[in-house]
C-alpha cells in the first residue's frame, strides 16, 4: 500500500495533472461564457415573430447539433488555421487554445439555445395571456413576465449543458491543444504503462469530483428557483 | 412551435404585420449578407476553386475513403447501441432492485460512467488493449465500442429508471395484485411498457452514439472523419473534405431525429408511459445527474 501511494505521488510530481485539469477548466469557462451569449442570441431569434430570423436560428441549431464535435474541432485546426490561415494569437499554444474555445462555443451554443427554449416552454400560456390582458406589448411582456420565468425553468438544462461542455473540453485534443487532460493521460500511460489503471482512475476521479458538484448545485438551484405551479 | 408563438405574441394586427414584413426583409438581408461575406472570403482565399472541390466528386473518393469510413462509423455505432441497450437494461433494473446493495452498486457504476468523458474511456481502453491484451485484433474498434457502450449504457440505464418511474402506479400494483413478485412485475409488466415509451429517446441516443464514433479519429479508428481527413491531406483540401463528411453526418442524424419524433407520435397511444423525447435526452442537455428524471417528467 505504501509502495502504491509512493508510485502515485511520483506520478503527480513528474506530471502536471492539476495543471492539465486547469486547462480544461479554462477552456470550459471561456466557452461557457461565449456560448451562453451566442446561445441566448439564437434563442431570441428562434422565438421572435420574424420568420427569416426564426429560420436562421433553427437552421443553425439543426446543422450544428447534428455535427460531431470532433469534426468541428478538427475543422478549426485543419481548415480554419492550416487552410484559411486564420490565426487567433501569435503564440502557437495560445492560438490552438482559442481555436478550441471557438469550436466548443459554436457547438454548445446550439444546446444553450435549446435549453433556453425549453425554459420558455415551461411558462404556461396563461402567463402570456395575463401579460397581454394588462396591456403589455411583446417586448415588455417578454422582459417582465416570460423571460424571468423561462430562465428559472432553464437552469437544469443549462447546468447539464455546462457538464457536457466540461467533459467535451477533452475533445480539444482534436484541435491540437496538447496540455489538457486527455492528452496528458495518454502521455502518462504511454510512458508508465504498468500503472495504466491508477493513471486512468486519477483522471476519471478528477472528472467525477468536478462534475458531481455542478450537478448537485444546478439541481438544487433549479429546485429553489422553480416557479411553483 | 405553433403553441410557442401564441405564448409570446398576440395575433398581429395590420401595423404589427407591416413591422414584421420590414423586420423579415432586414433579417433576410442580414442572413444573406453573412452568407455572402463567408463566400467572398472563401473565394478570395481560393477555396471555391474546382481543383479543391473536384476530387470529392469522383468515384474513387467515395470508394476508397467516404464509404469505407461511413461503413466503419455505422459498424461501431451499431455494436455500441446494442451493447448500450443491454448494459442499460441490466443496470437500469439494478437501480430498481429491491436489494439495497444491488441498487447502490448499480448507482455508483452508472454515475461514474456518466461523469467520465468518453474520450478518456476510449484512450484508456485503446492503450490497455495495446499494452496488456495484444491478441485483440482491432484495438481501436473494440475501444470505441467499449467506451460508447459504457457511457451510453449508463444514460440508457437512467432512461429505463425514469421510464419505469413515469408509468402510472396502478401498473405495478396490478402486477402485484395478480400474485407476481416484484421482479416478475418489473420484467413482464413495467419494463415492456417503459421500453416502448423509451423508443423515441433510444433513437435520439443513437444520434449521440453516431456523433461520438468520430472521437475514434483520435485513437486511429478508420471512421468517416479520419477517412475524410486522410483524403484531405492528400490533396491539401481538408476544408472541403471535412465539410462533406459533416454533411454526411448531418443528413444521417437529421433523418434519425425525424424518425424519433415520428415514433414518439406513433407510439403515444400504445403505452401508459410518456413517449415524448423530452427537451434533450440524447443531447448533452440531459447528461447530468438527475437530468433524465427531470426531462422525462416533461
Amino acid at each position: 500500500m505504501g509502495d502504491y501511494l509512493s508510485q502515485i505521488s511520483t506520478l503527480f510530481s513528474e506530471y502536471d495533472v492539476l495543471g492539465a485539469f486547469w486547462v480544461n477548466i479554462q477552456l470550459t469557462f471561456w466557452a461557457a461564457i461565449l456560448s451562453l451569449i451566442l446561445g441566448t442570441f439564437l434563442a431570441l431569434m428562434r422565438i421572435s415573430p420574424i420568420p427569416s430570423l426564426r429560420w436562421a436560428g433553427t437552421t443553425y441549431v439543426n446543422l450544428v447539433r447534428n455535427t460531431p464535435l470532433t469534426v468541428i474541432m478538427t475543422f478549426m485546426v485543419l481548415a480554419v488555421w492550416t487552410q484559411l490561415q486564420i490565426s487567433l494569437a501569435d503564440n502557437f499554444e495560445q492560438n490552438f487554445f482559442r481555436l478550441a474555445v471557438v469550436g466548443l462555443t459554436v457547438y454548445h451554443a446550439a444546446f444553450v439555445c435549446e435549453s433556453i427554449r425549453s425554459g420558455v416552454n415551461t411558462v404556461p400560456l396563461g402567463q402570456a395571456e395575463a401579460a397581454r390582458a394588462i396591456g403589455l406589448s411583446f417586448v415588455p411582456a417578454a422582459r417582465l413576465v416570460i423571460l424571468p420565468q423561462a430562465f428559472r425553468g432553464a437552469v437544469a438544462p443549462l447546468g447539464n449543458t455546462l457538464i457536457a461542455l466540461l467533459k467535451n473540453s477533452t475533445v480539444a485534443a482534436a484541435a491540437s491543444v496538447t496540455n489538457e487532460t486527455s492528452s496528458l493521460m495518454r502521455n502518462m500511460i504511454e510512458f508508465n504503462s504498468s500503472e495504466i489503471y491508477s493513471i486512468f482512475f486519477i483522471f476519471a476521479i478528477g472528472y467525477v469530483i468536478l462534475v458531481i458538484p455542478i450537478g448537485l448545485l444546478t439541481t438544487s438551484l433549479s429546485n429553489r428557483l422553480a416557479v411553483r405551479r | 412551435m405553433s403553441s410557442q408563438h401564441s405564448v409570446l405574441f398576440d395575433a398581429p394586427g395590420p401595423r404589427a404585420r407591416r413591422r414584421i414584413v420590414v423586420g423579415n426583409i432586414v433579417g433576410a438581408l442580414f442572413v444573406a449578407g453573412v452568407a455572402a461575406f463567408v463566400l467572398v472570403v472563401l473565394g478570395q482565399k481560393g477555396q471555391l476553386s474546382w481543383d479543391l472541390w473536384g476530387p470529392i466528386f469522383t468515384a474513387s473518393a467515395w470508394e476508397n475513403y467516404y464509404l469505407p469510413g461511413l461503413q466503419n462509423t455505422l459498424r461501431a455505432a451499431g455494436f455500441a447501441i446494442v451493447g448500450a441497450v443491454v448494459f442499460g437494461l441490466v443496470f437500469g433494473s439494478g437501480r430498481l432492485a429491491r436489494s439495497r446493495t444491488v441498487r447502490w452498486i448499480s448507482g455508483v457504476i452508472v454515475e461514474f460512467f456518466r461523469a467520465v468523458p468518453v474520450l478518456l474511456l476510449m484512450i484508456f481502453f485503446w492503450l490497455l488493449l495495446g499494452f496488456n491484451f495484444k491478441q485483440v485484433e482491432e484495438p481501436s474498434f473494440v475501444a470505441v465500442v467499449l467506451a460508447l457502450v459504457l457511457y451510453n449504457g449508463s444514460v440508457i440505464a437512467e432512461l429505463v429508471r425514469s421510464g419505469v418511474g413515469n408509468l402510472p402506479r396502478g401498473q405495478a400494483e396490478a402486477g402485484l395484485a395478480i400474485g407476481l413478485t416484484g421482479g416478475q412485475t418489473l420484467r413482464s409488466v413495467q419494463l415492456p411498457q417503459a421500453l416502448i415509451a423509451m423508443l423515441p429517446s433510444l433513437v435520439s441516443q443513437l444520434v449521440v452514439v453516431l456523433k461520438d464514433t468520430a472521437l475514434g479519429q483520435l485513437i486511429v479508428y478508420n471512421e468517416l472523419l479520419r477517412a475524410a481527413q486522410i483524403f484531405g491531406n492528400g490533396n491539401s483540401n481538408n476544408l472541403q473534405t471535412l465539410t462533406v463528411a459533416a454533411i454526411v453526418f448531418i443528413v444521417i442524424n437529421w433523418l434519425l431525429t425525424r424518425v424519433a419524433s415520428w415514433l414518439s407520435r406513433f407510439l403515444s397511444g400504445r403505452t401508459a408511459g410518456a413517449t415524448a423525447t423530452g427537451p434533450g435526452i440524447g443531447d448533452p442537455t440531459a447528461t447530468g445527474p438527475g437530468a433524465v428524471a427531470g426531462a422525462g417528467a416533461r
